[in-house]
């Protein structure tokens, strides 16, 4: 019988991919975005796996708001990405330190 | 037994899919990985009956994105061997990382299974969950009446998202004539015409 701990192991893998995805990608930062997104939708089916669990709609409304902040992260992350591209010819984050202090 | 075997199919699809996220190659391939997961994980949703998420995030994840990363890892051009070139070097630890925090995540959870630390007694659920009621439409009435000034949060989060990445990415070109609008609305007649008494027979000066 599929109970809430399959639900959250599935989604304890799928956040340490993500995690896992970062630390192993660390120059390339489409993958670094990709990956974050990959620990918001882990986040996403721990959220409403316990909104079915409990019986309350609440954590998909949660799950909905976390959705929509992931999106306009993306939005961003990418813009940024695109006019870093631009002026620099390159999106390696290894020398994103130009502009230290 | 359906249910059993489709949540394994779904699980295991998610997760190697999510594996090929991280290690392929090619950035495309990876988006398209990540289009798999997405899907894989609605397919999670809906069998314990959130459709509406499972809905949006196909729609929203799938549709807009998953297509916004293609486009963006498409648009640059960029060598992506080089990137890759600290590859090896942090796979080892990278691993031993993920080893320690999955088998922390199952402990943890394998410990609730055991028997979960009661915190208190729970209170009465915030928005319970009817039989009858169809969960789009549950979370419709609780989005539009209870949690109404958060969604509408959400919606000045997405347009602020939106405005940020036009600012960010748009390039005023120099070379191309744009309207500009306060000189055509300051525009008088007496300065554009002018009335002239042309007399027969002569020519009219421009």
């Amino acid at each position: 019988m599929i109970g809430i701990e399959h639900y959250l192991v599935v989604s304890s893998i799928l956040f340490v991919m993500g995690v896992l995805g970062i630390f192993l990608n660390r120059k390339n930062v489409i993958i670094i975005l990709m990956a974050i997104e990959l620990i918001l939708l882990a986040v996403n089916i721990n959220l409403v796996a316990f909104s079915v669990f409990l019986g309350d709609l609440t954590g998909q409304i949660f799950a909905m708001f976390v959705l929509t902040v992931a999106a306009g992260e993306a939005a961003i992350g990418l813009a940024i990405l695109v006019i870093y591209f631009r002026g620099r010819g390159t999106i390696a984050v290894d020398d994103v330190n130009r502009m230290k202090g | 037994m359906i249910q059993l075997i489709s949540f394994y199919i779904f699980a295991s699809i998610v997760i190697a899919s999510a594996a090929m996220v991280i290690f392929a190659r090619n950035p495309v391939h990876s988006v398209l990985w990540l289009i798999v997961a997405f899907f894989n994980a609605a397919g999670l949703m809906v069998l314990i009956g959130a459709e509406f998420i499972a809905m949006l995030l196909v729609i929203v994840y799938v549709g807009a994105v998953a297509v916004l990363f293609l486009f963006v890892v498409m648009m640059l051009d960029i060598d992506f061997a080089e990137l890759r070139a600290g590859f090896v070097k942090n796979v080892p630890l990278g691993i031993l990382l993920a080893v320690v925090l999955v088998a922390e995540l199952v402990l943890g959870i394998g410990a609730y299974q055991a028997g979960a630390v009661k915190l208190g007694t729970p209170g009465a659920g915030v928005a319970t969950v009817s039989a009858t009621v169809p969960n789009i439409e549950a979370i419709g009435g609780l989005l539009y009446s209870k949690y109404v000034f958060l969604f509408e949060t959400a919606g000045l989060i997405l347009l602020v998202a939106m405005v940020g990445a036009i600012v960010l990415t748009h390039r005023r070109s120099h070379g191309t004539r744009g309207q500009n609008i306060s000189s055509q609305v300051q525009r008088r007649p007496e300065d554009a015409t002018r009335n002239v008494n042309q007399p027969v027979g002569q020519g009219i000066e421009l």
